[in-house]
C-alpha cells in the first residue's frame, strides 16, 4: 500500500472527514492481502483434518512431493522452531502432529507453482487417521467420563464472581431463565491471506492482513526459529476482521514455506477454508436468576454461564472473564454470583468476535429482564430505568464506575425515537413482505412486534493488561506550508481509525495535509490490537500525545526543520480478579440501547426487521459519519445472530461453510437504522472519546429477538431464532439445570497452573509492556 | 501469460477488457475472475466466495452484469469485458465512486468495487431508483461492515449527481 495523502479540506476532529484510504478502495486499487504477488512466487495450500478428533498414525507426502509444480511439502516435523503457537497459551500446533483436535485443523502445507497444482498435490497427501470419539457438547465436556480434548482435561478457565448474598432474603419476586446462542462467524469478506518473502539475511518479510502486527511477530518468530527482528511484518490491506484476525492463520505456514523454498509464497484462503481457518464467536448457554422487590428493584443475580471454546485456547480465557463480569447487565445489583466456564471441545476453536462475550450474556440478561418485567407488571423500560448503572455504581466485581455511565440517557433517548409508520398488510410490493418476494402469503398472518435491549462492554484490555500504544507524528515544513505524517503499527481494517488519527493531527497541529504511513514492525513499536473498542482511545491518545510534544517544540520558534515525536499512551492500570472475582478489571465502559421493530409472518416463520432505533454512549463523536457507520454495521451483525447466522456443526464438522449456506444479512435484510449519540466526555480519555465498535452488536441481537417474542408470543430462548422457532415447529431450548461448577485451583486459565507455554499476549503482559 | 509456464496451460483466450485487446493462456477450469486477477493483473474485482453469492467480483460481460467467479474464462473469448478499473478517467472518480466516499459507504472496502459496479449498472438502467429498487439491485452484493445504510445513501447521491 502506498502512503495515503489527504486532500486539503477542513476536516478535523468532530467532522465527517472523508476516509484517508477511500480513493484506492472505490477504484479497486487498494492492495488487500489476497491481491499481493511477487516475482517468482509460489502458491500455498493447506491440508486440513476431516475429523474432529483423531490420532494421526502416519502421513505419506511422497506422491505430493513428486506432483507437478510442487516446490515443498511441510508436515509438523518440518516446522523449524517451536511447534505450537497461541494468543494466550501456546496450545495450538502449527501443524498437527500426533492428534487432530478439530475438523479443519491444518496437518500439512504445500507450495507449488500455481494454486491448482498446490491443491492437486494436497489431495495426493495420504493421512492415516484413527478416528476418536469427539467431544462436541459443552456440557458433556464437563462430565467426568468425557473424552479429554487435552491431556489435562476439558476446563479451559472458570471464573467465579461472588458479591453479597445471592439468596438475598429481601427479594420478593424471582425469575429463572435459560438462554442459548449459536456459533457465529465473523465472515469478513476479505479472506485470510498474505505474502511471505524470504530475506537475504535468512529472515522473512511478511505482508499480511491481521489485527496486531507485533503479537503476530511474537508468535511467528519462535516457530520459525528466528529472532524477532528477522520477522518483518507489514500490514497488507485488510478486508474486514471483527476479531477473526486476532489469531495467527496462514502466517507461519507461508513463512515456513518461503524459508524452505527460498521463494516468495502467496496464500489466500477460499471461503470454505476461511470458515474452517479462523476462530468463531463462542456459542453459549446461560442460566440466569434475578431476584427483585415488588416495586422492581433488582436485589440479586445468580448466573451460570458456559461457553464452548473449541479445541484450542485462543482468547477464550479473556472472553469468559468479560462475559462473566457483564453477566447481570448494566444494572445495579447488590448481590451477585457468576460462575462462568469456558471448556475445550473438539468443535472449531472460538475466540474474538465483535462484542467478545458481551453479546451472549446481553441476550440472557435482557431476555430475563423482560420476563421479570412481565412478572412484576412493570413496564420493561421503566424496570430498566429503575436499576440502571450510573457513575459511582458498584459492579459485581466490586469495581466502582468512575467514568461516565449514561445508561438512563441511552434508554430514554432510544425510546423517544419515532416509531416507523404502520403499513397495510395487503396490497404491498411483494419485496416488502417478510422473506421478500419469495413469500407465498400476502400479508394474511403478519404480526408486528417491538423489542428493546440495553447493554454494555469494556473498552480496551482488562485484568491488569497494559495494552499500550505507540505512535510517531512528524511535522515538516514545505514551500506550500507544513505537512504532517503519522507512523503507527496500528491496524486499520475498515472502521476508519487512520481517518480519526489524521483528524486529530489536523486539529492539533492546524495542518490539512496528513499522511498515514504503512504499518510495519520495523518502524514502529506496538500499537496493541485493533480490537476491544480500544484503538481510537489508545492510538488516538498516542497521536494526541505526540502532537502535544510537537506543539511544545513549536512554542519556542517557527517550524524550520521537521519535528518528529514518538509517544506511548497507556490507559490507567486495571487489576486481576481475586479469588472471589473481586477487583477493578476494566478501564472504562461503553453503553448502548436499541429498540427493534419487526414484522413476522407467523405461518411461515419469516421475519422482516422494520426499524432499529439505536442510541450509543460514545463520550465524544470524532467523526459522525464514521460513528454512525460503526453502529449500523455492528447492528447488522447483531441482526445476523438474531435471525440468520449460525454455524451448523454436526460431530464437530461445519456443514454450512459457504455464503450459500451461512447467510449474512443482505441489503434486503437490514432495515433503516436511526442512530443517535449520547456525548458525555469520558474523564482521562483523549477528547473524552469512548471506543464505539462493539456496543451495537452487543445489544442488537437481544433487541431483535425481544421484538420477535412480542410479535409471536413465543419463548424464543435461543439465538438465532429460526423460521421453525417462529412458526412454533421447534420447541424452546431446554435444560436439565445449570451445568455443575468444575473444581479448579483458582481464577486463572488452567494451562497457566500447569505451566504450559504462555502465549504471546501473556508474555507481553509479563514483560510489563 | 505466465512466464514460468512457457508450454501454456491449454486455452488461449482473446478478449477485450476495458477497451484493450488482451490475450491470455489459461487453465481450462479458470474463471473470468481468475483471468482478470491472475493473468491480466486487474485485482479490482475481488474473490470472496467463488460461488456467486457475494458480488465482490461484479463485472460486465458484453454489457451484462455478471459474477466473474461464475463465468468460465473461455466464455470471455471474443467478448467485451468491463471492470471497476474502467470507471472514472484516472484523474476523476466516477460519480458513483465519489458518492460512496461522500456518503461514507466504504469501510474495509473489500465489497466496494463490486458494489460500485452493481450500482453503476443499476443507474445505467434506472437513473432514479427508489429505495426498494436499490435494495433489489444490490441484494446480490454482500457487505459485512456497513449495514448498507450508507450504500443506499450513496446510490441516491450518485443518482442526483448524474441526473
Amino acid at each position: 500500500m502506498s502512503t495515503t495523502q489527504i486532500t486539503p479540506t477542513p476536516s478535523g476532529v468532530g467532522t465527517s472527514a472523508r476516509r484517508v484510504d477511500g480513493i484506492p478502495k472505490v477504484t479497486g486499487t487498494y492492495a488487500y492481502a489476497s491481491d499481493l504477488d511477487a516475482e517468482n512466487s509460489l502458491w500455498a495450500y493447506t491440508v486440513r483434518s476431516p475429523y474432529a478428533s483423531a490420532r494421526i498414525k502416519g502421513i505419506d507426502v511422497s506422491a505430493a512431493r513428486r506432483a507437478p509444480g510442487v516446490a515443498a511439502v511441510l508436515v509438523a516435523a518440518d516446522i523449524p522452531g517451536r511447534k505450537t503457537f497461541g494468543l494466550e497459551f501456546c496450545d495450538q500446533p502449527v501443524l498437527a502432529d500426533d492428534v487432530v483436535r478439530y475438523a479443519g485443523e491444518p496437518v500439512a502445507v504445500v507450495a507449488a507453482e500455481s494454486l491448482e497444482e498446490a491443491r492437486q498435490a494436497a489431495s495426493a497427501i495420504v493421512v492415516d487417521y484413527e478416528p476418536l470419539t469427539p467431544v462436541t457438547d459443552m456440557e458433556a465436556a464437563l462430565r467426568p467420563d468425557s473424552p479429554r480434548v487435552h491431556d489435562f482435561g476439558n476446563v479451559l478457565r472458570h471464573v467465579h464472581i461472588l458479591h453479597g448474598d445471592v439468596d438475598s432474603p429481601e427479594a420478593e419476586v424471582w425469575v429463572d431463565g435459560y438462554y442459548e446462542t449459536g456459533t457465529q462467524d465473523q465472515a469478513a469478506l476479505g479472506p485470510e491471506a498474505g505474502l511471505a518473502v524470504p530475506g537475504s539475511d535468512g529472515g522473512i518479510d511478511l505482508y499480511v492482513a491481521t489485527q496486531w502486527l507485533h503479537v503476530d511477530r511474537q508468535q511467528i518468530a519462535p516457530c520459525l526459529d528466528l529472532p524477532e527482528e528477522k520477522v518483518r511484518i507489514t500490514l497488507a490491506g485488510v478486508g474486514g476482521a471483527f476479531g477473526s484476525r486476532e489469531d495467527v492463520h496462514m502466517q507461519i505456514h507461508a513463512s515456513a514455506l518461503a524459508l524452505k523454498t527460498g521463494r516468495p509464497v502467496r496464500m489466500s484462503y477460499g471461503r470454505e477454508e476461511s470458515f474452517n481457518g479462523h476462530v468463531h464467536r463462542h456459542p453459549s448457554r446461560t442460566w440466569i436468576r434475578f431476584g427483585a422487590t415488588r416495586d422492581g428493584r433488582l436485589l440479586a443475580a445468580d448466573v451460570r454461564l458456559l461457553l464452548d471454546g473449541g479445541a484450542y485456547a485462543s482468547s477464550s480465557p479473556a472472553v469468559i472473564s468479560n462475559a462473566s463480569t457483564f453477566a447481570p447487565g448494566p444494572y445495579e445489583v447488590p448481590n451477585v454470583r457468576v460462575e462462568g466456564t469456558v471448556v475445550y471441545t473438539n468443535n472449531p476453536p472460538c475466540g474474538a468476535m465483535r462484542g467478545f462475550g458481551a453479546p451472549q450474556v446481553c441476550f440472557a440478561y435482557e431476555s430475563a429482564m423482560d420476563v421479570l418485567a412481565t412478572k412484576l407488571g412493570i413496564d420493561p423500560i421503566e424496570l430498566r430505568l429503575r436499576n440502571a448503572l450510573h457513575t459511582g455504581s458498584v459492579l459485581p466485581t466490586g469495581q466502582v464506575i468512575t467514568g461516565t455511565a449514561p445508561v438512563r440517557e441511552v434508554i430514554e433517548r432510544c425510546v423517544a425515537i419515532p416509531m416507523p409508520a404502520p403499513e397495510p398488510a395487503a396490497g404491498r410490493d411483494a419485496i416488502s413482505y417478510p422473506g421478500g418476494a419469495g413469500n407465498v402469503s400476502r400479508g394474511e398472518s403478519l404480526r408486528r412486534g417491538v423489542g428493546f435491549a440495553v447493554g454494555y462492554k469494556n473498552i480496551a484490555y482488562s485484568e491488569g493488561f497494559d495494552d499500550a500504544a505507540e505512535a510517531t507524528v512528524t511535522l515538516r515544513p514545505t514551500p506550500d506550508g507544513p505537512v504532517a505524517s503519522v507512523r503507527t503499527a496500528a491496524v486499520e481494517y475498515g472502521q476508519g481509525l487512520y481517518t480519526v488519527l489524521a483528524q486529530i493531527v489536523r486539529t492539533e497541529l492546524d495542518v490539512e495535509d496528513v499522511a498515514v504511513e504503512p504499518a510495519t514492525t520495523m518502524e514502529n513499536g506496538s500499537a496493541g490490537s485493533t480490537s476491544a473498542s480500544r484503538q481510537s482511545t489508545m492510538s488516538g491518545g498516542a497521536v494526541l500525545g505526540a502532537c502535544a510534544e510537537i506543539k511544545r517544540e513549536l512554542a519556542s520558534g517557527p517550524l524550520e526543520e521537521p519535528i518528529t515525536r514518538t509517544y506511548t499512551y497507556h490507559h490507567r492500570a486495571t487489576t486481576e480478579l481475586d479469588d472471589q472475582g473481586q477487583g477493578a478489571p476494566h478501564v472504562s465502559f461503553g453503553f448502548a440501547a436499541e429498540r427493534a421493530v419487526v414484522e413476522v409472518d407467523e405461518e411461515l416463520g419469516l421475519v422482516r426487521v422494520l426499524q432499529i432505533a439505536a442510541v450509543q454512549d460514545v463520550g465524544r463523536v470524532m467523526n459522525p459519519q464514521g460513528a454512525t457507520g460503526q453502529v449500523e454495521g455492528g447492528t447488522a451483525q447483531g441482526l445476523g445472530l438474531a435471525v440468520l447466522e449460525e454455524l451448523d456443526l454436526k460431530d464437530g464438522i461445519i456443514r454450512n461453510a459457504s455464503f450459500t449456506d451461512y447467510l449474512i444479512p443482505t441489503i434486503l435484510d437490514v432495515p433503516p437504522i436511526v442512530t443517535e449519540f449520547v456525548e458525555e466526555p469520558e474523564p482521562d480519555a483523549p477528547y473524552g472519546l469512548k471506543g464505539i465498535g462493539e456496543m451495537a452488536t452487543v445489544v442488537a441481537t437481544a433487541a431483535i429477538v425481544a421484538a420477535l417474542r412480542d410479535a409471536t408470543g413465543r419463548t424464543l430462548n435461543r439465538a438465532p431464532a429460526t423460521p421453525e422457532d417462529l412458526a412454533g415447529l421447534r420447541p424452546p431450548a431446554t435444560t436439565t439445570g445449570p451445568a455443575p461448577v468444575p473444581d479448579v485451583p483458582g481464577q486463572k486459565a488452567i494451562p497457566e497452573y500447569l505451566g504450559l507455554g504462555l502465549g504471546q499476549q501473556e508474555l507481553m503482559k509479563a514483560r510489563g509492556r | 501469460m505466465d512466464a514460468r509456464r512457457p508450454e501454456g496451460r491449454g486455452l488461449l483466450i482473446h478478449t477485450t477488457v476495458n477497451g484493450l485487446d488482451c490475450e491470455a493462456d489459461v487453465w481450462p477450469g479458470a474463471s473470468l475472475l481468475a483471468l482478470l486477477r491472475d493473468e491480466l493483473g486487474l485485482a479490482g474485482s475481488k474473490n470472496a466466495c467463488e460461488q456467486g453469492e457475494c458480488g465482490s467480483c461484479s463485472a460486465w460481460l458484453d454489457g451484462e452484469l455478471v459474477c466473474a467467479c461464475l463465468v468460465p474464462a473461455v466464455q470471455a473469448d471474443g467478448a467485451a469485458v468491463r471492470t471497476v478499473e474502467s470507471l472514472g478517467d484516472g484523474r476523476r472518480l466516477h460519480a458513483v465512486q465519489d458518492a460512496f466516499l461522500a456518503a461514507g459507504a466504504v469501510q474495509c472496502g473489500f465489497c466496494t468495487p463490486g458494489m460500485v459496479v452493481a450500482a453503476v449498472d443499476l443507474l445505467e438502467r434506472n437513473p432514479a431508483p427508489s429505495d426498494e429498487a436499490i435494495r433489489e439491485a444490490l441484494a446480490g452484493n454482500l457487505c459485512r461492515c456497513t449495514g448498507y445504510q450508507k450504500i443506499l445513501d450513496a446510490v441516491h447521491v450518485a443518482a442526483a449527481e448524474l441526473s
